[in-house]
């Protein structure tokens, strides 16, 4: 496997431009003879749908929801980064660059980050275009707001509802498309597996969702904007249904898988209550900016909240933090938490928990003014805890929320398979170790609206495709695994259920390759994980058939996957023998507790080569180079 | 606590269904009300029974996946709450509950509690979006647009098309969810070029897809988990006046497209 990465060179400030300028173009009559099929209807496969249709492509849009306006972006709250400088506050193109490569602990692409910038601030103005009701001020112009990780106000919102907002403008902008018959969108259908043509991806087999039945498409290109894999830990803040198994299908024909070990933990999120517990509820990091965290100076102090006086409270992030306070990134948070609860500081009943206190913002800029900005998250921690954080503070813990890892892709979002693309959270993106908060959003919608509609026309371009439908051989022998897996699954007739299995596999992950890690607790878990997956295909039990809607068995699909994924997550992350970003090594760590990068060794994207069943994955390593950020330990005194 | 609960099984759309009694006999009152099927669920699998089908995604209010009735009120007993947001502190021991999808025409059952809601997508798709190419858009800064208006068309934006207002209709009406988008978009300077368009096409297709028409009785916005306020009716009503007059004289299907 060769990892060509397509990384310009010259000047970074022109290196996009250049790009474009050098890209062939598909002539305006040919393109509605290209077949695209865009798998995925959020954000990012949302926006690269819209706007191949636009173009005139003849696109084919899947998603598993009963329709592509449910994908999982639209739960994202707090809002999406662009270096507009509307507040006159010091940011650039140049300053968002930095901030997002410093962010992601020097482990992302320099020219890929700088492009992303650089289309921040396109993505503002087709949003408002779109008619996407951003916050604004009382002038009419657009409010920003501040988000972990910058020193400077460059966040635009929609209420608690950014990700809604900006899903329902690439919804809308997708459905144009439909109407105007240039996009078909298939909903409630699963892909299931990628079929290669002569070593170029032609198209793939879903399953229809409702009616059980095993179908394919051909294509000239295949698109994926899939999502990521944050359920391999079972709770987490993704949507019950986000899982791998479109990655993860092409990662076994070809894909390399980059980075499976660099996954996020958000430093607030609603503690797990009990055992039946389904998910967990991210609490927007935008209430870091007038929510100061603590806990009590005292290990076991079980006393309420408000009995606690000023002088026996630790505010732990502005103390180690002076000069970045509660707004440090999400990696430093979330480890901060977990070292006070370590140390038998945390609250709430299980002792995994902080404050989050509101109580000094609302003296100060009083409760109007906080309702305004959180009102519905207020809401949502109420209905879920019961508890009222207008007068009690809130209880966070951090949870698996986001993965920088993902499909391994070049500057042209091409993956190691010819003709396959891979957008949004689904590629290993241009985030790192560690991605900022606002700027998933971000890099979704410069994938889908502006960096695919170019890199794809001038594959299309530069590439001979002899013509391929359904009924070459190599769709029938995908469609016969397909078929194979499904009958496997239904098969088993075991004693535990698909969730049992996912909760078991979670919690493995959670605690060997969660918050940190270390050689022991890897080599452990990768044994472990092995042993979960044997019992998986001996003892599932999944009721009914393939013949019609089944929950159950769309489940079993998706953790059959995940239980591949996470031994691969855990293998890359015994591979790297340093801390960066969200992949804290507890061997390597400063005297203070902090990550300890070691660049000299580890300064490249891990890509993993699917080697067969049973057989250890190959490591590719493509360096990364570093000309205009320069590597150093990220400070946030 | 000990709940009953009565749930509408329903192998597929053309195979009738029926009642069926269930006991959840281990509630826990944080848990949500999905959860709490989850956990009867887990149960009904390990007797080798069919688990019950719903929908459901983010579980956090938002996707608009989630949704049926619970005694004949849709989403339950909570105003402004969706099914995965309510927790069980809200029932209490010994409580008989009946679960039903949504009814509608336009809502076909597929199976259990999980309808086909495809209809929506059709309204949006026949006008409810601005037209504009990507990458033509000018300065997002370059049209002001007054705080108040903002807020209004987020009030309307907030709609997470999951139903309820058709389910909760006599008429199984789905002028709650048209109006909330042509309300969104009618109180931006951006939606000013196809307001008319927009209201004679939405309002031409919520016909095709047969959904009831709309007689003021307001239960929608009861049942609405976003409350979404019933003004935005009123917003589409008026829109589709003032174009089919500005139409009058040209062929009605020529004003539709
Ligand atoms: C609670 C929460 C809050 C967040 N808040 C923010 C925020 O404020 N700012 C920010 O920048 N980021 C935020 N994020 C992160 C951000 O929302 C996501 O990273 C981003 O939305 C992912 O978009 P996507 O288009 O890549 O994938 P998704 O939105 O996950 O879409 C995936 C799509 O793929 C489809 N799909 C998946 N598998 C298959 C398959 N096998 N076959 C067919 N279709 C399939 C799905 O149906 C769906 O349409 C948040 C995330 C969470 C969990
Ligand atoms: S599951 Fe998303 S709104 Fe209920």
């Amino acid at each position: 496997m060769q990892l060509d990465s397509k990384i310009p060179t010259g000047p970074i400030e022109q290196a996009w431009e250049r790009a474009k300028f050098d890209m062939k173009l598909v002539n305006p009559a040919n393109k509605r003879k290209f077949n695209i099929i865009v798998v995925g209807s959020g954000l990012a496969g949302g926006s690269a749908a819209a706007s191949l249709g636009e173009l005139g492509y003849n696109v084919k849009c899947f998603c598993f929801q009963d329709s592509p306006r449910r994908a999982h972006s639209i739960a994202a709250q707090g809002g999406i980064n662009a270096a507009k400088n509307y507040q006159n506050d010091g940011d650039s193109i140049y300053r968002l660059f930095y901030d997002t490569v410093k962010g992601g602990d020097f482990r992302a692409r320099e020219y890929n980050v700088y492009r992303l910038a650089q289309v921040s601030v396109n993505i503002i103005d087709q949003c408002v275009a779109q008619g996407v009701p951003f916050a604004r001020e009382y002038g009419g112009a657009l409010a920003n707001r501040s988000f972990g990780g910058a020193q400077v106000s460059r966040t635009f919102y929609a209420r608690g509802q950014t990700g809604q907002q900006l899903l329902l403008g690439a919804y809308q902008a997708l459905e144009a498309q439909v109407d105007s018959g240039r996009v078909k969108m298939i909903t409630r259908t699963e892909m299931l597996d990628l079929v290669i043509v002569n070593g170029r991806a032609r198209g793939i087999v879903t399953r229809d969702l409702v009616t059980g039945k095993i179908e394919t498409h051909a294509a000239d290109a295949v698109v994926l904007a899939t999502g990521g894999y944050g359920n391999v830990f079972y709770l987490s803040t993704n949507a019950k249904g986000s899982n791998c198994t479109a990655i993860w299908r092409a990662h076994k024909r070809g894909a390399a898988f980059a980075n499976p070990c660099f996954t996020q933990i958000h430093p607030t999120c609603i503690p797990v209550s009990g055992e039946y517990q389904s998910k967990l509820t991210l609490m927007s990091e935008s209430l870091r900016n007038d929510g100061r965290i603590w806990v009590p100076k005292q290990a076991g102090d079980k006393r309420s909240p408000r009995d606690i006086p000023e002088a026996e409270r630790d505010y732990y992030l502005e103390r180690r933090y002076p000069s970045f306070g509660n707004l440090v990134p999400r990696d430093v948070a979330s480890r901060a938490a977990k070292a006070v609860c370590d140390e038998g500081r945390g609250v709430g009943e299980t002792g995994l928990g902080v404050y989050l206190d509101f109580a000094e913002s609302i003296q100060r800029l009083g409760r109007h003014a906080i309702e305004e900005r959180y009102g519905n998250l207020f809401e949502m921690y109420n209905r879920i805890t019961g508890e009222d954080p207008y007068t009690v503070p809130m209880r966070i813990y951090p949870a698996i929320h986001y993965t920088m890892g993902g499909l391994w892709v070049d500057y042209q979002l091409m993956s190691t398979i010819p003709g396959m693309f891979v957008l949004g959270e689904a590629n290993f993106s241009d985030h790192g170790a560690n991605r900022l908060g606002a700027s998933a959003l971000m890099q979704g919608l410069s994938d889908g609206y502006f960096v695919i509609p170019y890199t794809l026309g001038n594959y299309l371009a530069s590439t001979k495709l002899e013509k391929v439908d359904t009924s070459a051989p190599e769709f029938a022998a995908a469609v016969a695994e397909v078929n194979d897996r499904v009958s496997r699954l239904l098969s088993i007739k075991g004693n535990r259920t698909v969730a049992s299995f996912h909760r078991e596999l979670g919690k493995i992950i959670w605690d060997y390759c969660g918050m940190a890690r270390n050689a022991e607790g890897l080599t452990k878990a990768i044994g472990r994980v092995q042993e979960l997956r044997e019992e998986f295909w001996k003892n599932l039990n999944v009721p009914g058939s393939g013949e019609d809607m089944n929950q159950q068995l769309e489940g079993a699909g998706r953790v059959a996957d995940f239980l591949e994924l996470g031994e691969l997550m855990c293998r890359d992350a015994l591979q790297r023998k340093e801390s960066c970003g969200g992949h804290f090594r507890e061997e390597y760590q400063t005297e203070e507790g902090e990550a300890l990068r070691d660049d000299e060794n580890y300064q490249y994207a891990a890509a993993w080569e699917y080697a067969g069943e049973n057989a250890e994955p190959i490591l590719h390593k493509e360096p990364l180079e570093f000309h205009y950020v320069h590597p150093a330990q990220r400070s946030y005194k | 606590m000990r709940l009953t609960l009565h749930v509408w099984r329903q192998a597929s759309a053309s195979k009738p269904g029926r009642m069926e009694r269930y006991d959840a006999p281990d509630v826990n009152e944080d848990m949500s009300f999905l959860e709490m099927l989850d956990v009867l669920n887990e149960k009904l699998i390990a007797e080798h029974k069919e688990p019950i089908a719903f929908e459901h995604d983010c579980r956090e209010g938002i996707c608009g996946s989630c949704g049926f009735m619970i005694n004949g009120m849709a989403h339950g007993p909570q105003r402004g709450t969706t099914v995965c947001q309510l927790h069980m502190r809200h029932f209490k021991d010994g409580d008989v509950l009946y679960l039903e999808p949504w009814r509608a025409t336009a809502f076909p059952v597929l199976k259990d509690l999980v309808v086909d809601r495809g209809a929506f997508d059709r309204i949006v798709a026949s006008g409810g979006y601005v037209s504009v190419r990507t990458g033509s858009a000018p300065d997002g800064n370059a049209i002001p647009v007054p705080k108040e208006s903002a807020d209004r068309a987020m009030d309307a934006a907030a709609c997470i098309a999951c139903g309820a207002c058709v389910a909760a209709c006599p008429n199984a009406s789905a002028a709650l969810f048209t109006g909330a988008k042509i309300s969104h978009l009618s109180h931006l300077p951006q939606g000013q070029a196809e307001r008319s368009r927009r209201a004679l096409r939405m309002v031409r297709q919520l016909s095709i897809e047969e959904f009831g028409s709309c007689t003021n009785i307001g239960e929608c916005e009861a049942a609405c988990p976003k409350s979404i306020r019933l003004e935005v009716i009123a917003t589409m009503n008026r829109d589709h006046l003032k174009a089919s007059f500005a139409t009058r004289g040209e062929s009605q299907s020529a004003a539709g497209e």
